[in-house]
């Protein structure tokens, strides 16, 4: 399955999904209501030293908030401009923790365990209405129809290079959509013949 | 919910989540586009209130438990407190008012009003959850925030227009979706 997960046996990977998401959500939380610079830090701190725990090193971290260095220099830049640097600095870290330990989440637990523990964990929301196993179930469809997809695509495009009509979206959107929700109907058809 | 609504919310996931592949393209101001926020206005327009809206929370869940799915192959929990994690928040509400305004006629609704409804959810209602999500994470002022944003409106009114014409075409050839 595509997946960010990097296999390994650490304490971290051990955790029980739920565990960690739970954790997340405390710490991101706390980050913005404890207002101070030293707590972001002291976080921060603790984020490498967790990656380390996890045997993944700090490149790994790092690789977390590479893609959003350009929002940190925006940001920076205008504190600078509206404020003063040090709150700059300030908005900065708590970012760059924030993605580092959501990274640390997704690189440290597998889709399908997440998965699983999100099922578990909306056991108790059965009472109003919602079904666990309904959930799984679209999860893994829509999982099974993304390369679906780009197969339609694929052939819309080849039936309509046929008349010159490759390059409109008009004309591969429309035909890939009706194609497809054709083919989910049928899909729905075999799901409830099977009784399940 | 029947396991056809299931099966139509599971593919209109899947749809935002193959939008987000589609390599974006840069308009003459500098600005990039993605094909992404057209799977939440189509599944709005198409799947009506309830099953537009979780159609959009699906897709966030897949990208929150670590899948690539988002435009430039980004995904995991960490998206959400990013600086565009309010847009993100937006997508399921925006699709729910867009379905929801859809779900108010019997039949289609006239090109333009669908164009209106299609705005109102899939660009108000994204930036009004967006911009101040912005402003607080960046430590920005509202308006900071809004003027930073502005640019990628010309890109969403252009979706909006693509995403009528293809959910009137579809709900043509599908009246009984």
């Amino acid at each position: 399955m595509l997946d960010l997960y990097q296999a390994g046996t650490s304490p971290i990977h051990m955790l029980r999904p739920g565990w960690k998401i739970l954790s997340l959500a405390i710490a991101g939380s706390a980050l913005f209501a404890v207002d101070h610079i030293l707590f972001s830090a002291g976080l921060l701190v603790t984020t490498l030293v967790l990656y380390h725990l996890a045997g993944l090193p700090l490149s790994r971290a790092w690789a977390q908030i590479r893609p959003a260095l350009w929002v940190f220099g925006l940001i920076f830049v205008a504190q600078i401009i509206f404020n003063d640097w040090l709150i700059g600095l300030y908005a900065v870290v708590r970012l760059a923790v924030l993605l580092m330990l959501a990274g640390l989440l997704t690189l440290t637990t597998k889709s399908s365990d997440m998965i699983d523990g999100i099922t578990e964990g909306l056991g108790p929301l059965r009472r109003i209405g919602v079904n666990p196993d309904r959930v799984s179930l679209a999860i893994s469809l829509t999982l099974r129809f993304i390369p679906v997809l780009s197969h339609v695509v694929q052939d819309v495009r080849e039936a309509q290079r046929a008349r010159g009509l490759d390059r409109n979206i008009l004309s591969l959107a429309i035909p890939t959509i009706v194609r497809t929700i054709r083919m989910a109907e049928e899909v729905s058809d075999a799901i409830d013949a099977r009784g399940s | 919910m029947t396991t056809k609504d299931t099966v139509y919310i599971a593919l209109f996931a899947a749809l935002t989540a193959a939008l987000g592949l589609i390599p974006q393209i840069t308009l003459a101001t500098g600005v990039p586009i993605t094909a992404q926020s057209m799977g939440i206005m189509l599944a709005g327009a198409l799947l009506g209130a309830k099953r537009g809206g979780l159609a959009i929370v699906l897709f966030l869940v897949l990208v929150a438990i670590g899948l690539p799915l988002l435009a430039g192959g980004r995904g995991g929990a960490g998206v959400f407190f990013g600086a565009s994690g309010g847009f993100l928040l937006g997508f399921p509400i925006g699709a729910f008012i867009i379905g929801f305004l859809f779900d108010r006629h019997v039949g289609q609704p006239p090109f333009l009003l669908s164009l209106i409804y299609v705005i109102i959810g899939g660009i108000g209602v994204v930036y009004l959850l967006g911009v101040p999500w912005l402003a607080q994470v960046a430590d920005l002022t509202l308006a900071q925030a809004f003027t930073g944003s502005i640019a990628f409106v010309p890109g969403d009114i252009i979706k909006s227009v693509v995403t009528v014409i293809i959910a009137r075409e579809v709900r043509r050839a599908l009246p009984d979706l």
